[in-house]
């Protein structure tokens, strides 16, 4: 099929292309990445009971999912959660990146990038564990229980995911446009504001939507950190699964799976605008 | 009226006359192990209305005195005045001083006009006043018919006035160039020297300009500060660093040069190859006795046949013709090489000069300059 379509960088002399197997371990990759999610997505649509027989075309799953008052509270929260920690890690990402770009050499700024990217390199069983452990005692001792405990957690796993395209973003970026900006009178914040930030807000709109999935996405820390009644969409299909289970799973799948794709393709073609 | 009896009182003296005073400022970069001395002790008082260059090898801390001055690093030790203000702690954004990048630096997401529109709005001008601005600007540097192009979309000539209009626009006390031309090719180069030359007659704003590109700074400056290894090592019109040229590095840095081998004594120079004694003022702090004297190719004539009184011999060791010239490389009596450079013109004619052939030299009285080391 590729072979209609001309190469956008012809190889010049050499392609991986010319080695044995290529096609074929090219088509088994995309296969095992791909068919289990199409096979997820088309028993969403089975108007049986079963994960396995499919007995014809129903969106019935879909409507049951959408009347179940525990998916769509699950889901609010889901969102609430993953957009406010996002929007907070993106900030602090944003103030780490520039921290660690535009300042002179100093002693630690090595430790401080391992620092700020800790969530990357920890198991997040121990984190998990550890923040049920320090939560425990603050709720003791406070009595004070809410969905801060959960957008805490979710903020400082969000970081790293938020810091590393905004500090890419910030590494390409010609900072004599800074220098330039500066020459001319800005005072530090108007530099930031109408020089730094309109060049690299496509890092930062990637970095937010990274953080958006991966909150989204969490399941062994929002398992452990979250109180009675605080199930976001994983923790919810999670438990789901210890009862009987329906292609309505596979209807909220869908879902968030469609989500995703649209989130990605808007990001995509906002930056393409802005080249 | 007492004044007319004394002499000439040095005009870097009085801050009236001086734009930029720098005061025994040293740049020093801590690395990791070591320390590098970018500048070391510079002192140099800049005109006002002057086109003052800062020429040297890369490396010898022209761009960092440029960058000390925009208040881009602050200098280690020492003190900068700007009209006799002491600036020195100010932050760029407060110095009324702005440069033209060597790599223009323009906002990629701004229109050319809102590029020459930024200083002044961060000035706080009034709408009115910044509109009538930007339009003096673009009418400046030619660019009225590109004002709405992002600056992505205009050719690199175009750009280097776009940045040159944005620089002047805030109208400057100095306007600081950094090696601005070195990206263009040679003939949009030439242009843009007059260019540059215009604009610095027009708005009448102190140009700083560095350069490695030694024609260039004598082409288009008032002053030139040659610089080595953090230091000013001389300061002086076009003509005084050419022809006048204090030290070896100075001489050998600006043009073609012949170094020779000679004594001094008494304010005449005997060189070691021969030839008639001449008459040559040694720098301060030179003694009599053995130095170094140079002779600038274009001063030495080369004629066929052997020396007679007031010339010295030599033997012609190679002939290099280039169209409207023609240089004879010499070997004196002592060893030394000599290059004569000799106009292919009837009266000279150096195209006529025969390879491994006998010749006399003479060199033109004045030409002499007595060099410090």
């Amino acid at each position: 099929m590729s072979d209609t379509v001309p190469p956008r960088h012809p190889a010049r002399g050499y392609s991986v292309r010319s080695l044995p197997g290529f096609s074929i371990v090219a088509l088994f990759t995309v296969a095992t990445l791909y068919a289990p999610i199409l096979i997820l997505v088309a028993y969403s649509f089975n108007s049986g009971t079963s994960l396995a027989v499919w007995e014809g075309f129903s969106l019935r799953w879909y409507v049951q999912a959408a009347q179940n008052g525990e998916v769509i509270d699950a889901a609010i929260r889901s969102l609430y959660l993953a957009l406010t920690a996002a929007g907070i890690a993106t900030v602090a990402a944003t103030m780490a990146a520039l921290a660690t770009t535009r300042t002179r050499r100093f002693p630690g700024k090595t430790m401080i990038y391992a620092l700020i990217n800790q969530p990357l390199m920890v198991p997040e069983i121990v984190t998990a564990v550890a923040l049920l452990i320090v939560f425990a005692w603050i709720k003791v001792a406070t009595g004070y229980t809410s969905m801060i405990y959960l957008i805490a957690a979710h903020t400082a796993f969000c970081i790293p995911f938020a810091y590393l395209p905004i500090r890419a973003r910030l590494e390409t970026m010609d900072n004599t446009l800074e220098t330039a900006a500066r020459d001319l009178y800005a005072p530090p914040m108007k530099v930031f504001l109408r020089v730094t930030l309109p060049q690299i807000w496509p890092g930062i709109i990637a970095g937010m939507m990274l953080a958006f999935v991966i909150s989204m996405d969490d399941v062994v820390i929002t398992e452990f950190v979250k109180s009675a009644g605080q199930d976001t969409i994983p923790t919810y299909m999670l438990g789901q699964l210890r009862r009987v289970v329906t292609p309505e799973v596979n209807a909220i799948s869908t879902v968030i799976l469609a989500a995703g794709a649209i989130l990605v393709s808007l990001f995509f073609w906002i930056s393409r605008e802005r080249r | 009226m007492q004044h007319q009896s004394q002499p000439m009182p040095d005009p870097d003296s009085d801050d009236t006359n001086v734009a930029v005073r720098v005061d025994r400022i040293s740049k020093i970069f801590q690395g990791n192990e070591d320390e590098v001395r970018a500048l070391d002790e510079v002192s140099v008082s800049i005109r006002r209305n002057e086109f003052f260059t800062l020429l040297g090898p890369s490396g010898c801390g022209k761009t960092t005195l440029l960058r000390v001055i925009a208040g881009f690093e602050p200098p280690t030790m020492g003190a900068l005045y700007l009209g006799g203000r002491d600036i020195s702690r100010l932050p760029p954004n407060q110095r009324p001083v702005n440069t033209v990048f060597q790599n223009y630096a323009l906002f990629p997401h701004m229109s050319v006009a809102n590029n020459i529109a930024f200083g002044l709005e961060m000035l706080g001008k009034s709408k009115g006043e910044i509109q009538t601005t930007v339009y003096d600007m673009l009418k400046l540097v030619q660019m009225e018919h590109l004002k709405a192009r992002r600056t992505s979309e205009i050719s690199g000539g175009q750009q280097q006035r776009v940045a040159l209009a944005r620089a002047l626009a805030p109208q400057p006390e100095v306007l600081l160039l950094d090696e601005p031309l070195s990206a263009l090719d040679l003939k949009l180069r030439r242009d843009m020297q007059i260019e540059l030359k215009r604009l610095q007659h027009e708005t009448g704003i102190t140009f700083i300009f560095v350069t490695h590109d030694q024609e260039e700074a004598l082409t288009m400056s008032d002053r030139i500060a040659v610089m080595s290894a953090g230091k000013i090592l001389q300061v002086g019109t076009p003509r005084e660093i050419y022809e006048r040229p204090a030290e070896r590095f100075v001489a050998n840095f600006i043009g073609e040069s012949n170094f020779l081998d000679a004594a001094l004594s008494g304010g005449a120079v005997r060189l070691k190859a021969g030839g008639p004694a001449f008459a040559a003022t040694p720098p301060k702090g030179v003694a009599d006795g053995e130095v170094s004297i140079l002779v600038r190719p274009e001063h030495g004539r080369v004629r066929m046949g052997a020396a007679t009184e007031g010339e010295l011999p030599a033997t012609i060791s190679n002939v290099v013709y280039s169209g409207e010239a023609t240089t004879v490389h010499l070997r004196l009596a002592t060893g030394e090489t000599f290059k004569a450079k000799m106009s292919n013109t009837p009266a000279e004619d150096g195209g006529s000069m025969v390879q491994g052939a006998e010749a006399a030299l003479s060199i033109a009285p004045g030409a002499v300059t007595v060099l410090k080391d």
